[in-house]
């Protein structure tokens, strides 16, 4: 079997660990929540409500085990001139954006995350498609990072 | 009206006009003007023309009944103020309507100006609620000028100053025809960064005669400047031409199906109900391409030196600049049914979005609706001026035409991707050039999609389990959104790493060598 897509002399910098603990909660309350329509349906005595229940219980269980890979498969990585983030395990992506693209920061904390202490940081730039959100930053590191971006692009700064 | 500057020297003067004045270094001079005088009558146009013909529709029977007598009328208004002897209060409430239109009008035209300096357009309307709207002039993405029918009997133009983005056009309507041409040479030149304001500043003879002939000739013209862009386009679309693009389009195979599948279904199934529900879809059709046939109508592109200048329409006219480094990127396509007459066609992805719709109903990005190999070429050289030299062009046409082989300058798909790209395996691929990246795409629908380096915003690879399983990868350039996608299936893992690698480097030179913000800022300083 080929081995997978890597750019092979990148160090990566990682995620907080404890965004596994924010994206467990999600898979268990939201397929928690097809598990329970599965059973309601089923006092209902909707005999096929059953199947329900079987393929939320499987999807959870292959979600949860899957996280902590895939919370690892986030990267990201500063270099010179650019931004170079990656994600995904079975669907991998990896974009480099040149600083001077930036258009504006995004930084998003959702209660749970907030909870946890963690922050999402979006990069903004005129392509809709660059889709750029690092999840689960230490709330120190993210804001870090941001004025980092911002200052580094504002020194490469380029028209659209 | 309070709200005026100090300074402004016609204040108070409104026979001064300075809006319709021919000399655009006036209009230029950082101080505030004021619009064409027809312009509330103009915007308000419609409103007016249906009010009239609401009145005229009113008035019929009683034009009847005065030119005709034995036809008399029962129960219309005109009657009813005249039996009742309102005839007083009613001509008098006429005359309060007219006064107070008029005034409101007026008003509205005192309130609404605009003023550009070196480095700003700036445009102040409203008279309960204020507008003020500015736009910085090296942010500029294309100036458009609009005639709408209506405004051309007047004589009339809208500019239209785009700007990145949704909804972030500074409009100027209206302005006088000739101040219109010359106010955009003037912000083309301020927004250029050229320093030499002789060069084009140049007085502009209006065309001499008496009005109604001036009239005549504006609207005959497609292009009132002749001093500011070559009056040949370099693209002639013949009508024929354009009538056999659009019956050959994927458009007329959708509708013989359609037809097809309701001559079947009535034949087989007796089902005459179907053929009602037809009836719409035809008159859908039919609009569609009437109104991409006189959209494409009087069709023209041309080089100017602040950019390319591309017009269409017969009756309204749109006529539009795109300056240098504004082309987000390209694409060059074929449809399989265009493959016999072979024909092209030519879109672009722009960061503007413009109030007038171009061919085919799109927001102006179809650059080219038809034209053959040497249209193409020379329209690319025109989008592309950086692409113009043997090697680049021998590149293109191997992008548009040829079907692919090892060493043809495009680095393609393996062998193992064919289960994937059936017929275009042997094509699928990409070139790195300094100034742009090519991708082609495509045997039976041909694409080459053209992205200039210094537009790239970002670029990404990526790979699915099914890629993975065969050791491909994806690779996508991110410019800004348009009917383009700047993307590239099926390439060999390894060489779309390589790609990723490039084209993040060739970027990132490219974008801080890039100037065409201010675009003939280099040629002045030398």
């Amino acid at each position: 079997m080929p081995n997978r897509l890597e750019l092979p002399e990148q160090e990566w910098r990682r995620v907080s660990p404890k965004l596994m603990i924010s994206e467990l909660i999600g898979t268990v309350v939201f397929w928690g929540l097809g598990i329970v329509a599965g059973f309601v349906l089923l006092s209902f005595e909707w005999e096929w409500a059953i199947w329900l229940v079987v393929g939320a219980a499987a999807c959870f269980v292959v979600n949860a085990a899957l996280t902590s890979r895939r919370v690892r498969a986030y990267g990201y990585q500063l270099r010179e001139d650019d931004l170079v983030f990656r994600r995904g395990i079975m669907f991998l992506r990896i974009v480099a954006v040149p600083y001077g693209r930036m258009q504006l920061v995004d930084i998003t904390r959702g209660p749970l995350s907030r909870a946890l202490g963690l922050s999402e940081l979006k990069f903004v730039t005129a392509a809709a498609s660059t889709a750029v959100t690092i999840p689960g930053l230490l709330e120190h590191d993210a804001e870090e990072l941001r004025d980092h971006l911002v200052r580094v692009a504002e020194s490469r700064r380029a028209g659209l | 009206m309070t709200d005026l500057p100090q300074g402004t020297p016609e204040h108070g003067t409104p026979a001064a006009q300075p809006a319709v004045s021919p000399t655009a270094v006036s209009l230029t001079d950082g101080e505030w003007h004021r619009m064409h005088p027809a312009s509330p009558l103009l915007k308000g146009g419609i409103a007016l023309i249906a009010i009239l013909g609401v009145v005229i529709a009113n008035l019929r029977e009683r034009l009847f009944s005065i030119f005709l007598p034995e036809f008399s009328a029962e129960g219309d208004p005109v009657d009813y103020v005249l039996d009742n002897g309102y005839i007083g209060f009613a001509l008098l409430a006429l005359a309060i309507f007219l006064v107070v239109l008029i005034g409101a009008f007026y008003v509205s035209w005192r309130m609404h100006s605009f003023r550009i300096t070196n480095e700003v357009v700036e445009v102040r309307s409203g008279i309960l609620f204020r507008t003020n709207r500015k736009a910085r002039l090296d942010r500029i993405q294309g100036i458009n000028i609009v005639r709408p029918f209506f405004a051309r009997l007047f004589g009339a133009a809208k500019l239209e100053v785009n700007q990145a983005g949704a909804d972030a056009n500074v409009q100027l309507s209206y302005l006088g025809s000739a101040a219109a041409d010359d106010l955009r040479r003037e912000v083309l030149r301020l927004a250029s960064g050229a320093r030499d304001p002789g060069a084009s500043a140049a007085d502009s003879a209006s065309p001499a005669g008496h009005l109604i002939e001036r009239r005549v000739t504006e609207l005959l013209a497609p292009e009132l400047d002749p001093n500011a862009a070559p009056p040949e386009s370099i693209v002639k679309i013949s009508v024929l031409r354009l009538i056999g693009s659009i019956v050959l389009s994927g458009t007329t195979v959708a509708l013989l199906l359609a037809i097809a599948g309701a001559v079947v279904s009535v034949v087989v199934w007796r089902n005459f109900g179907l053929l009602f529900t037809l009836v719409p879809a035809i008159i859908g059709f039919g609009s569609y391409y009437v109104n991409r046939f006189t959209k494409s109508l009087r069709y023209s592109i041309a080089g100017t030196p602040d950019g390319v200048r591309v017009g269409f329409g017969l009756l309204s006219i749109s006529n539009e600049t795109l300056p240098p480094g504004r082309i987000h990127s390209v694409l060059v396509s074929q449809p399989l049914l265009w493959r016999a007459t072979g024909w092209w066609e030519i879109k672009v992805n722009r960061a503007s979005q413009s109030s007038v719709k171009g061919a085919s109903g799109q927001a102006n990005t179809t650059i080219m609706p038809v034209g053959d190999r040497g249209d193409v070429m020379r329209v690319l050289a025109l989008l592309l001026p950086k692409l113009t030299d043997d090697e680049m062009v021998a590149l293109l046409e191997s992008g548009m035409t040829a079907k692919g082989a090892p060493g043809d300058g495009f680095t393609n798909s393996p062998k193992r991707a064919a289960w994937l790209r059936w017929f275009s395996w042997q094509r699928n691929g990409f070139a790195i050039t300094p100034d742009a990246v090519l991708l082609r795409k495509g045997a039976i629908w041909r694409e080459l999609i053209v992205v200039p380096n210094p537009r790239v915003q970002s670029v990404s690879v990526s790979q699915g389990p099914l890629y993975r399983a065969c050791g491909l990868a994806s690779v996508h350039l991110h410019t800004v959104s348009g009917p383009i996608s700047a993307q590239l299936g099926a390439v060999d893992q390894d060489t779309a790493v390589d790609f990723f690698r490039t084209v993040a480097e060739v970027t990132i030179r490219a974008v801080a060598a890039d100037t065409s913000h201010r675009w003939r800022s280099g040629e002045a300083a030398t």
